[in-house]
């Protein structure tokens, strides 16, 4: 009988805690489709804000858009190098690079914008052009990609794999490209949906790198948080939150089957000699 | 490994280090240096010791940031023990709810927060109806306050729940059978097993207090925290060298707290994602 009371006040109190979480999410999204969100739901239902904030900010979604698409493309081609490289070298050399790549994570986004647009501020067309936002946000979201395909790489024995395909007579690329790829792809897909999200959602450092003509979703619902009326800025965030929660549900997802593989995983011998301190996740990032 | 392919591994790296050191190294030095070329020189690092605004501010961040990591914990131990100890209906979609908040930048947490304590928000129409009096504090350090705990508790949670999965569950049978109380279970048995887990997470969600810039740029029009005044400091005042030199002291804080996560938590606590 005791322990029913201490399970129902438990869960009570977790109920709670989700509510204060999920509470706002649901009354944004309300108030972005209520014609009047003073006068409640009664007032009627619309999609005029929506619309007008396609009218007003479409841009700042293509542009998150690309900027995301381009911050991939680059992580993917300098990141999964990169995390091939420090599996392979392993031990404190590749813990030492690991360790300072995260660097730009640790650092408060707004100290590493002010740090370009001091040092790059100078070059006119490179400062007002998007590439100076994905400069950031590559910086922001290559941990993540190189981590988690690092993770992956690190838990199985894709060396001796490789050196299999070696003795076969397997060239370096026909390793990368049949070998060691296919093999962190669970890893290099947790790692694209984590940089997309990231990227989509990154404001410290937007906020100081964008110019009038290259905003971001972020930037532009501070944007509309400052001047336009609330109904408008909850379809705006209603908008966000319908790109981001996709992408949120396929990396729970993700993880959800990592977890069950891991169990199996912990059965096999495994490379021991050098093990990642952390798997990847979103824990560490920046609000 | 052979000593042959060290030409090829250093070339497969030198795409990423070469971004690393343009984007990030050279200019972070050169933001250190440009700290020290305002009027007070090398004396603007110490500027949190002589500036009174500096030196307010730089309290009122860590206190808010401490007093939120504690709120965080405390709320985040109990619903994530609850939820790793009992199998129910929805449990996995209450997970969900926790962990979604996880990528929502700081100026959305910052409307959340309009939302639920603004003039139209949530609590100050059940207030008025209660009482007749509307409560607003979205504006104020209380909901600085409300914010940073909307991103911090899901923070925490995912490391705890990891933690508590890898407890022992016979040490408090044994506990048990040897005739402690539940609280003295969980005094002496769970929450020292907890504790490197809650040290880790303490120090993430402290650091993410510290710097965060969007919560506080949607809510806090005349709170000085940290990021807010280095970002008055750069854009209104055209203070850069001061600008500089807090970032990189902030930086450090943020780096050290961190850094003691990291190394804390090992591979034991932090292994699901």
């Amino acid at each position: 009988m005791k322990h029913r009371g201490l399970f129902i006040s438990q869960l009570v109190f977790t109920l709670f805690v989700c509510a204060f979480l999920i509470v706002p999410v649901i009354l944004s999204a309300l108030a972005g489709v209520t014609e009047n969100f003073f006068l409640g739901i009664k007032s009627g239902l619309t999609f005029r804000w929506i619309g007008e904030v396609l009218n007003l900010y479409v841009d700042t979604i293509y542009l998150s858009l690309m900027i995301a698409v381009a911050c991939l493309a680059v992580t993917l081609i300098i990141g999964l190098p990169a995390a091939y490289v420090l599996s392979k070298i392993g031990g404190r050399t590749a813990r030492f690079i690991e360790e300072t790549i995260v660097l730009p994570v640790a650092v408060p986004g707004l100290a590493i914008a002010l740090a370009l647009i001091i040092m790059y501020g100078g070059f006119r067309d490179f400062r007002s052009s998007w590439a100076f936002i994905l400069v950031g946000h590559v910086l922001y979201t290559l941990p993540f990609m190189v981590r988690s395909v690092l993770a992956v790489l690190s838990s199985m024995n894709f060396r001796e794999l490789e050196e299999g395909a070696a003795s076969l007579g397997a060239s370096f690329w026909q390793r990368f490209w049949t070998v060691v790829l296919p093999n962190a792809k669970p890893g290099i897909l947790a790692g694209s949906l984590m940089v997309v999200t990231l990227s989509v959602g990154e404001f410290n450092l937007t906020w100081m790198l964008h110019t009038p003509v290259t905003k971001t979703l972020p930037v532009g619902l501070a944007d509309s948080y400052a001047s336009m009326r609330l109904e408008v800025a909850s379809a705006y965030t209603l908008v966000f939150f319908v790109m981001i929660v996709p992408l949120l549900i396929a990396m729970q997802m993700l993880s959800r089957d990592s977890k069950q593989n891991q169990k199996v995983m912990e059965d096999l011998p495994s490379d021991k000699n050098f093990q990642v301190s952390d798997r990847p996740n979103m824990r560490n990032t920046e609000a | 490994m052979q000593s042959s392919e060290y030409p090829r591994l250093f070339l497969l790296i030198f795409p990423a280090a070469i971004i690393f050191i343009a984007f990030f190294a050279v200019p972070m030095a050169r933001l250190a240096v440009v700290g020290t070329t305002g009027e007070e020189g090398y004396a603007a690092y110490l500027s949190m010791a002589t500036t009174p605004r500096h030196f307010e501010s730089m309290v009122a961040t860590v206190l808010l940031s401490f007093g939120v990591t504690i709120t965080a914990l405390i709320i985040s131990t109990i619903a994530g023990l609850f939820l790793v100890r009992n199998s129910f209906f929805g449990r996995e979609t209450l997970i969900s709810m926790l962990t979604f908040p996880l990528a929502f930048p700081g100026v959305v947490i910052g409307f959340m927060v309009i939302l639920l304590a603004g003039r139209q928000g949530l609590v100050g129409t059940i207030t008025n109806a209660l009482s007749g009096d509307k409560l607003v504090f979205a504006y104020s350090m209380a909901g600085l306050f409300i914010g940073y705990l909307y991103f911090s508790i899901p923070r925490v949670i995912l490391t705890i729940m990891a933690a508590a999965e890898k407890l022992d569950t016979s040490l408090e049978e044994a506990a048990q059978s040897l005739g402690a109380s539940p609280w003295r279970v969980v005094c002496d048995v769970i929450l020292p097993a907890l504790k490197p887990g809650l040290i880790a997470s303490g120090a993430i969600c402290f650091a993410t207090s510290m710097g965060a810039f969007g919560t506080a740029f949607t809510l806090a029009t005349n709170i000085d925290v940290l990021p807010m005044t280095i970002y008055t400091e750069f854009t209104l005042n055209a203070n850069i060298a001061g600008a500089a030199s807090l970032s990189i002291i902030l930086g450090l804080v943020t780096w050290v707290a961190l850094f003691v996560a990291r190394s804390l938590s090992g591979s034991s606590v932090a292994a699901s994602a």
